[in-house]
């Protein structure tokens, strides 16, 4: 401006502030909708991050350089059903050969773990728990990260002495044998017993496909296979119904993420080859890591354009309420011309007045959306994250729409013809 | 030919018309004239007769159609909009016969709001505004609002307000049009005052005994110069012109 000085703006500023303290009702209404707008946005924002954030967490808990084979059940028509007199025997699933084939051909692999995963209730005494017994190899504890809490895990040692030892997951071990020097104990498993050589401890919150359950009992493969045969019978109200299944899980593990894609492209192969029916399934937990940020880019770009359609309107709001201001104040401007306000003062005068309201609403919208998110994760535990950069965008466009939507209104006003605007009553 | 260096205001052949529809309205058609530093003048005529649109070209808010306005030895009619504010801003003060006070600010705020532009800072802004407060003898109503000040009170603030920026010449359209002849009357004791103390005052109005305080007077007929009668400026400067708006 004239002085070029930015404390010569200082009385502008001050003249916006008054005017919107002069009109308070009004000028509270037409903030409400950058305060929701910019509230909405940063609340969103929160919810979408902590959402994302919680499945990518745990989407990393089954290793992103990890590949998962799972047996898979086929529907009925495919099954290879042995008939038998009073019932059937479902033969499906991962094999011995799958995993040795897989360990063979499929280039960069680290270490590969076989596992077979059977519901069998544990006794201990009067005590017992249906739990989940995980017949595998030592390997399981290098690849599924679960803190040792007490004694050691499986050996291979054990696995080759077919021990009847087990490692258990301490929510298992507490239900079992509360109050007691828990390492050392025997327990019972089916028709098996067993000595507690170890207890990690239990993760929390797996939701894709997590090899994880309540309470876990790792027992070596080679006892599993002892004891139990590599038939699963259950008992049905129909008679007997069994499922054989060699191996339920065979978890690879790549020496690096780089291998990942191409190997699981490989295992697939190899399975498909050896495998009429489609019984088994294939997790690349990098794949869904990426899906589940793509998607949460995805998220992010309908999250901004619903986010900007409402502080669009907002902004439309300020607009309005800006142009009727004009007119009521017409008079004014001609009075101020009349003085020797240059146009481009007039333009500022009015610039600054939407500038206060859009940002006075932008903070109260900040506010709003920090405190939307810390009720939300109080009242209902879901994970929420305000990250900084949201709060800077979400200021950043109501100063942006408070400048857009304010220079058409302040244009109109300087416009304006001195001798007109005088003459208006 | 550029004016002499008493004139103030020197106007060439200056027309001004509006093309209303098909219609050409000559406002003024050819008028010339020269204003002396410290002369006191009415512009007389009847309604239509281009009153308002002369001052509102002598003021800067309007330039001229044709002919050339010499402001203090500028030429006004080739201005951009923004050296007309600037002139408006540095040379000239207002009064209007609707007072036309900014109704939201007080009394000392309107008369803030000339050394607001110019940029003076706020402690200075008030102590100047009071003391204007206090020449038009305002200044026990510094913080009222122009809506709870009658009709002659408000004209005494905008005179203050127009001689915020210590203008050279005052414009005044009609500022008795809209009081009582009492009131009137207190109202042009100040302009006589003003005069006193060196203002270059020009007056519209077409009412003869406010003209008659008047001591130069044009009358205008349809946008031309009916007659024009000049008395030579008595100079009488009192300090406090000198010092106080120095
Ligand atoms: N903006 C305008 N557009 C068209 N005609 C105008 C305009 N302003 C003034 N006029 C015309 O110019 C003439 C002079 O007007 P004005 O200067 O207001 O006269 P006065 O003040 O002496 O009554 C009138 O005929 C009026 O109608
Ligand atoms: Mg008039």
């Amino acid at each position: 401006m004239r002085s070029g000085k930015i404390g010569y703006l200082w009385p502008f500023v001050k003249l916006g502030l008054t005017d919107v303290w002069r009109h308070k009702t009004r000028s509270f209404l037409t903030m409400l909708g950058m305060v929701f707008g910019v509230g909405s946005v940063v609340a969103m924002l929160a919810v979408g991050e902590g959402a994302s954030q919680q499945s990518i967490d745990s989407i990393k808990k089954l290793g992103s350089d990890n590949i998962m084979v799972l047996s898979v059940k086929p529907s009925s028509e495919e099954t290879g059903s042995t008939g038998q007199a009073r019932g059937s025997l479902a033969v499906y699933g991962l094999l011995y050969e799958d995993a040795d084939r897989i360990l063979e051909t499929v280039p960069g692999v680290k270490s590969l773990v076989k596992a077979r995963m059977t519901q069998r209730v544990a006794r201990v005494g009067e005590r017992q728990l249906e739990m989940r017994v995980v017949e595998t190899t030592p390997e399981w504890f290098g690849i599924v990260n679960r803190p040792l809490l007490d004694g050691r895990v499986l050996s291979e040692r054990d696995l080759a002495y077919r021990a009847n030892v087990c490692v258990l997951t301490e929510h298992g071990v507490r239900r079992l044998l509360s109050g007691r020097e828990m390492v050392g104990q025997r327990i019972r498993i089916a028709s098996g017993v067993f000595e507690v050589i170890g207890i990690v401890q239990n993760e929390s919150g797996g939701t894709v496909r997590a090899p994880d359950s309540e309470a876990d009992g790792y027992i070596p493969l080679t006892t599993g296979t002892k004891l139990f045969g590599e038939a699963n019978i259950r008992y049905s109200a129909g008679g007997m119904e069994g499922e054989k299944v060699e191996l339920s899980e065979i978890i690879v593990h790549m020496k690096g993420t780089e291998y990942v894609e191409a190997a699981s492209r490989a295992i697939e192969s190899v399975l498909k080859r050896f495998h009429k029916k489609p019984d088994y399934k294939i997790d690349v937990p990098l794949a869904l890591l990426r899906e589940t940020e793509k998607n949460k880019r995805t998220f992010n770009i309908v999250l901004g354009a619903i986010a900007g359609i409402s502080l669009l309107v907002g902004g439309i709001g300020i607009m309005n309420i800006m142009l009727a201001s004009v007119t009521e104040r017409t008079k004014e401007i001609g009075i101020r011309r009349a003085i020797g306000a240059r146009k481009s003062l007039i333009v500022v005068q009015f610039l600054i007045n939407t500038c206060v309201l859009s940002i006075t609403g932008g903070i109260v919208g900040l506010a709003l959306g920090v405190a939307i998110p810390l009720l939300i994760t109080l009242f209902t535990a879901m994970p929420t994250v305000v990250q900084p950069y949201s709060l800077a965008l979400a200021f950043g466009i109501s100063v942006g729409i408070g400048i857009v939507f304010g220079l058409y209104p302040a244009m109109r006003a300087a416009a304006l013809d001195p001798i007109e605007a005088l003459r208006h009553e | 030919m550029k004016p002499g260096n008493d004139e103030v205001v020197r106007l060439e052949n200056v027309k001004r018309h509006y093309l209303v529809g098909d219609e050409t309205v000559r406002a003024l058609d050819g008028v010339s004239f020269t204003i002396r530093r410290g002369g006191y003048w009415a512009i007389m005529g009847p309604s239509g007769s281009g009153k308002s649109t002369m001052l509102n070209i002598l003021g800067c808010l309007d330039r001229p159609s044709e002919g050339a306005y010499w402001l203090n030895g500028e030429n006004v009619a080739d201005m951009g909009d923004d050296e007309l504010s600037d002139h408006r801003l540095k040379n000239l003060g207002f009064v209007f016969q609707s007072f036309n006070l900014i109704s939201q600010l007080t009394v000392c705020e309107n008369i803030e709001v000339p050394m607001m532009y110019l940029g003076i800072p706020p402690h200075e802004r008030a102590e100047r505004a009071k003391a204007l407060a206090e020449r038009v003898g305002m200044g026990h109503r510094l913080r009222h609002l122009p809506a709870e000040l009658s009709g002659g009170q408000r004209q005494r603030v905008a005179i203050a307000r127009a001689l915020a920026n210590d203008p050279a010449v005052i414009l005044a359209d009609e500022p008795t049009g809209n009081l009582d002849s009492a009131t009137s009357v207190q109202i042009m004791q100040m302009f006589e005052e003003l005069y006193g103390q060196g203002k270059t005052i020009i007056l519209v109005t077409h009412e003869p005994d406010i003209a008659e305080y008047a001591k130069s007077r044009i009358v205008l007929k349809d946008g031309r110069l009916l007659s024009l009668e000049e008395s030579p400026v008595q100079r009488n400067v009192t300090p406090e012109m000198e010092s106080g708006n120095a």
